[in-house]
This record gives C-alpha cells, sequence and structure tokens, in this order.
C-alpha cells in the first residue's frame, strides 16, 4: 500500500522521449519486407523440391544470394523488435529484460547463422 | 506477467433471481453484474424480470426502472440521459457503450450488464475512474499560451476550427480506452485512447503554443507507442469518434520531428 496521489500515479516516472525511432524502423521494415518476402518466396518456392546441385546453384548466383541475405536480416530484425513489443505489452520486471534480451540474441543468432551458411553456398 | 484471469475473490458467481412482473406479458431478461464492496462476497449476477410494455427504449430506462420498481440497491452512475455527460458507460451485451443511448431493440435475446472491464469496481455497475481521469489530467487538457493574451480574443480560422471536430466531442465516458487490451495490460504507464485523443485535439489547436512540449511528454515507448491499431477504440465509441485516428497523427507528427 502506498499513499500515493492519483495524479503522481498516472505521471509515473514521465516520458522516456523515445520510442519514435523503434515504430519508424517498424514501419520501413514493415514495407520493405512486404517487397522483398513474396520476391524471396518465389525463388525459395522454384527451389524447393529441386535436387542438391539445382539448390545450390540457385543460390550461388548474386540476386538469390543478397534478396535471402536481406530477408535474413531485415526480417530477423523486424521479428526481433516485434517481439519486443509483445513481451513489453505482457510480462513486467525482470522477466522482461531477460526475454527482451533472449529474443534479440536469437534474432542475432538466427542471422549469424543464416549469414554463414548462405556465404558458404555462395561463396 | 499480465494477469489473464480474475483474482479468487472477483470471480463472478450465479445470483439472486427476482420474480417476474406479475400480469406482464411482454417481458424481458436482464442479467446484471452485482457487487457489494460491503458485504466481503464475491460478484454475483442477478437476474431481473422487466415489463417491456411499462418501460422506455433505452437500456438506461430498464435500468432506472429496475432501480424504481424491483431492487433499490441496485448501483449505477447516470445524469444526463442522452450522451452529453458520459456517466452511464457500462458493457452491455459485450459492447462498451452509454446505457442512455443504447437501444434495447439493438440487443438479442437476454441483455446482459457489466460494469467497464478491466477497472476496479466501486460498487455494482460503477468503475473506480480516478485513474482515468488523472491520465487526462496529465496531458493537460487546456490551451496553453506562450503570447500576451489578446485583448479580445485568441482567433481560429474556419479551417483550423475544422481540424477539432471529432476530437472535442469525446465526452470521457471511457468506453474507449477500457475497450483497448493494450490498455488492459499497461493502464499503469499507457494513457489509453481517450486521453490520447484529447491529447491530439490540443495538439492540433491552432491556437495552443505547447505543440513541442506536449509531443515531448507524450514521446514514450508506453505512454503513446503502447497502441498497436487494434481498433476496439474506435468500433465501441458511443459517439462515434476515432481516437485510433488521432494516436495514428500524434504517432505521423512524432516520426516528421525526427525524420
Amino acid at each position: 500500500m502506498r499513499y500515493l496521489t492519483d495524479r503522481k500515479r498516472a505521471e509515473g516516472r514521465g516520458a522516456a522521449h523515445a520510442g519514435t525511432e523503434h515504430h519508424w524502423y517498424m514501419q520501413v521494415s514493415a514495407v520493405g519486407l512486404a517487397l522483398i518476402i513474396p520476391v524471396f518466396l518465389y525463388v525459395f518456392g522454384r527451389a524447393l523440391g529441386s535436387g542438391y546441385d539445382e539448390v545450390i546453384a540457385t543460390f550461388s548466383r548474386p540476386f538469390p544470394a543478397i534478396l535471402t541475405a536481406l530477408v535474413l536480416v531485415f526480417g530477423m530484425q523486424h521479428f526481433a523488435k516485434g517481439a519486443q513489443m509483445m513481451i513489453e505489452d505482457y510480462f513486467r520486471k525482470s522477466t522482461k529484460k531477460i526475454l527482451i534480451m533472449s529474443v534479440i540474441i536469437l534474432g542475432y543468432g538466427i542471422t549469424a547463422v543464416g549469414l554463414f551458411a548462405l556465404a558458404k553456398i555462395a561463396l | 506477467m499480465a494477469e489473464f484471469r480474475l483474482p479468487k475473490n472477483s470471480r463472478i458467481t450465479t445470483g439472486k433471481t427476482w420474480p417476474n412482473p406479475e400480469g406482464a406479458t411482454n417481458v424481458r431478461k436482464f442479467q446484471i453484474y452485482r457487487w457489494n464492496p460491503d458485504d466481503g462476497k464475491n460478484p454475483r449476477v442477478d437476474t431481473y424480470f422487466v415489463d417491456m410494455d411499462k418501460c422506455g427504449p433505452m437500456v438506461l430506462d430498464a435500468l432506472i426502472k429496475i432501480k424504481n420498481e424491483i431492487d433499490p440497491t441496485l448501483t449505477f452512475r447516470r445524469s444526463c440521459r442522452e450522451g452529453i455527460c458520459g456517466s452511464c458507460a457500462m458493457n452491455i451485451d459485450g459492447i462498451n457503450t452509454l446505457a442512455c443511448i443504447y437501444g434495447l431493440d439493438e440487443i438479442k435475446g437476454d441483455v446482459k450488464i457489466y460494469p467497464l472491464p478491466h477497472m476496479p469496481v466501486v460498487k455494482d455497475l460503477i468503475p473506480d475512474l480516478n485513474h482515468f481521469y488523472a491520465q487526462h489530467a496529465s496531458i493537460m487538457p487546456w490551451l496553453e499560451t506562450k503570447t500576451n493574451r489578446p485583448a479580445k480574443e485568441w482567433k481560429q480560422s474556419i479551417e483550423d476550427r475544422k481540424k477539432l471536430d471529432g476530437l472535442y466531442e469525446c465526452v470521457m465516458c471511457a468506453s474507449c480506452s477500457t475497450s483497448c487490451p493494450s490498455y488492459w495490460w499497461n493502464s499503469d504507464r499507457y494513457l489509453g485512447p481517450a486521453a490520447l485523443l484529447h491529447a491530439y485535439r490540443w495538439i492540433i489547436d491552432s491556437r495552443d503554443e505547447a505543440t513541442g512540449e506536449r509531443l515531448d511528454d507524450l514521446e514514450d515507448p508506453f505512454k503513446l507507442y503502447r497502441c498497436h491499431t487494434i481498433m476496439n477504440c474506435a468500433k465501441t465509441c458511443p459517439k462515434g469518434l476515432n481516437p485510433a485516428k488521432a494516436i495514428a497523427e500524434i504517432k505521423k507528427m512524432m516520426v516528421e520531428r525526427h525524420v
């Protein structure tokens, strides 16, 4: 029980003067991903079911390789920032911080593994 | 973690069923949330039967009839009876709205009435709106000026005045904020659609000279950016306003300051 006035509770610790960059990044990356994901799905779908050599050949070409890299980098960044919003919605205190860190690490991890695999194929 | 279940002492039980009115042929069943802080019991849902041949057309008419003729302990807020004061906001048939302008003919089957969701209840259908009002006060809902006061009045063009339409009509009934899942989970930090609609009303006012300070005060991951454009606010607003659009406009102004 804390004897705080309603106004003090409502004001909290004031404004963090942050959030706009996160919001703008999500808007821009959403538009970018909306453009490149269908193309990536087309390229990926065409390669699906092909033989090993054919798939390697497809992702060795500059356009599919660069496109895949872009999907990995921006897709995972978008995922991590989106998941951060979700975690902030539902979790509190230390759980929130640990989950946000985990999801960022997961995003970077998947990007790194994906880029490494892509480099092995394409280079 | 956000709480998805009501605490044990807030879970609803079945309450009293009041008798049918004698000799009535056109009867309607009302199921109404009841909770008395003084009896130490869990909330319950009481069942009432109202003679519709002797009742007005709105939900508030039925509530007043129940209070006057069946159960005088039923507690709810009401004042203007024409959608101007915002007092009688409650959850009717699953929708947050004003009982005075919600017609009984709009509801199919039994009429189910609960207080506004996810708010502390004072008694029966009365939610505690202190925090909601404090959040409204925190956005400085008044004209802030720095220029010396003009001799007559602060002038405004017809075009600039038009920008306030769809904003100034808000009666602060809290229907929108209490329909917003983001507000349910984070009402301690998220201002909610009603306060943000009012914030935009003053930001967009051509006479106001504190636009920058107002935007500064809102630039926060929780105060503003908890809005995920769910749009429940616009769907439920009994005055037909669109708080989600006002919030989107604030976000646009924030981005324009940065980019």
